[in-house]
């Protein structure tokens, strides 16, 4: 059952950037947009399982470090090859001076 | 004692099923220590660059392309070509790369322009190629996993000769072309391509089949090969450029390693040859952090070069300490390359490879072979 996980402070990642967040043996990516609004995918490009926290991220995309696939990091949606397969998405909300998200 | 087989370049064949056995598929690669907030800055993209440098491309390509069609078939018209060609057969091939990256312009369907255009001209597909690239990336010369390894072992020299001229690459092209516009794509295609991307490939293949019928018809028409010095055969007259730096990406270097350090070269330069080859001959860099804009390879070499062999300072000196290894490698194909890293480097990480033994025994069954030291 999925439950609100806390993460970090808002200042803990830089406006266009990401950080890389593991809990339990999962990966995942949180990202603060230009906007200061903050999301979360998986941590794992679906191409080939690398791991997006060396990725650009720009213009609401993350691009994986290693082939360049690119993602809509706020819907998940892979934007062409060699990313054909969406990432998984997870609400995000800061709390308390505290970004979490519910995975 | 023991010899071990060829080795066995096929995407189908035992040598690729050997790597992923031994973990060299999709594996993790050395990289060298990079400050996120400076790497960045590295990869920031940009649409200035690469728009001037297209502007300057397609410029030179229309000046020479149609001077030298004005006075064809003088022999005036020659060294017209002979840029035209460089322009077309040798840039065509970094455009190809570099927007098949997505990294050279900023805006998506710049580079998605340019990519197309450069595939035209190399007769890549461009669907394909992307699947081929985005393996060679994964996959870097290891054997039986990489479809983009230029110089294998023992290497090929008829068919790299041929090549200067783009005679094998070319007919190989023509032949997938076809083959993708029957409607299929090779078996080794179909090892990295996605099954839903073969569309595509054929579409494109088919447009690619009425361009040069039109071409052809224009050609009959004229009753002059004039059509086709402008369309396709630059692929083979203007060709030598991109083999002559291409060869030194990977050439006599290691191979069925997880170090870029250790099968790829970085060379200096002249600045045309860099504008021709969009600055991939930073290629270890480039094949470390290849979310780096070509334009931004320079800055990043003086980032990193602390880490890395010291970079061959010409073409002429990297072919002088690579020639002498190919040769010794027609003969004692386990021969390669150990770049010397400075004082200040990591060492190559002896649990990813053995670098001081060859991977594999010779033919002649000679294990010793295998250093050769970079001055």
């Amino acid at each position: 059952m999925s439950r609100w996980l806390d993460v970090c402070t808002p200042d803990d990642i830089e406006q266009e950037d990401l950080i890389r967040f593991d809990h339990e043996g999962r990966t995942f990516a949180v990202y603060r947009s230009a906007d200061d609004e903050f999301f979360c995918t998986d941590g794992l490009c679906t191409h080939e399982q690398v791991h997006l926290e060396d990725g650009l991220v720009m213009d609401n995309i993350i691009e994986c470090p290693k082939h360049n696939g690119r993602f809509d990091y706020r819907t998940g949606e892979a934007k062409g090859a060699p990313a054909c397969v969406d990432l998984n998405t997870y609400p995000v909300k800061v709390e308390n001076g505290r970004v979490m998200i519910q995975a | 004692m023991s010899v071990l087989a060829k080795r066995d370049y096929s995407l189908l064949g035992k040598d690729g099923a050997a790597a992923v056995e031994k973990g060299l598929a999709a594996a993790e690669w050395y990289h060298t220590d990079v400050p996120r907030k400076e790497l960045k800055d590295l990869m920031r993209r940009t649409d200035a660059p690469a728009i001037r440098d297209t502007a300057i491309w397609i410029g030179c390509l229309a000046l020479f392309g149609g001077a030298a069609a004005y006075l064809w078939p003088s022999w005036w018209s020659a060294p017209l070509w002979l840029a035209y060609g460089v322009l077309y057969g040798s840039a065509g091939d970094s455009r190809w790369h570099e927007c098949g990256h997505g990294t050279a312009f900023k805006t998506p369907w710049m580079n998605d322009v340019v990519y197309h255009i450069g595939s035209f001209m190399i007769f890549r597909n461009p669907v394909v190629w992307r699947w081929s690239h985005t393996r060679h990336h994964s996959d870097t010369i290891i054997v039986g996993r990489d479809p983009e390894v230029a110089v294998m072992r023992p290497p090929a020299a008829r068919r790299l000769l041929l090549n200067l001229f783009g005679i094998a690459d070319t007919l190989a092209g023509i032949r997938l072309m076809l083959i993708h516009a029957s409607g299929r794509l090779h078996p080794e295609e179909e090892t990295y391509v996605p099954k839903e991307e073969a569309p595509k490939a054929i579409r494109v293949a088919r447009v690619w089949v009425a361009i040069y019928a039109a071409t052809a018809a224009a050609a009959v028409s004229m009753n002059s090969i004039l059509p086709f010095m402008l369309i396709g055969l630059p692929r083979l007259y203007g060709a030598w450029h991109h083999i002559v730096t291409g060869v030194l990406q990977h050439g006599g270097l290691a191979d069925d390693v997880l170090d870029h350090r250790l099968n790829s070269r970085t060379v200096y330069m002249n600045p045309v040859s860099r504008f021709i080859y969009w600055n991939m001959n930073y290629h270890v860099e480039h094949h470390m952090f290849p979310m780096v804009p070509y334009h931004a390879l320079p800055k990043l070499h003086e980032l990193i070069k602390h880490d890395l062999p010291e970079p061959d300072r010409s073409m002429r000196s990297a072919f002088s300490d690579m020639l002498p290894v190919l040769r010794r490698q027609l003969r004692y194909e386990d021969v390669f390359m150990v770049r010397r890293l400075p004082d200040s480097a990591k060492p190559y990480r002896a649990e990813l490879h053995d670098v001081e033994a060859p991977a594999r025994k010779s033919e002649a069954g000679n294990v010793t072979l295998a250093r050769c030291l970079h001055a």
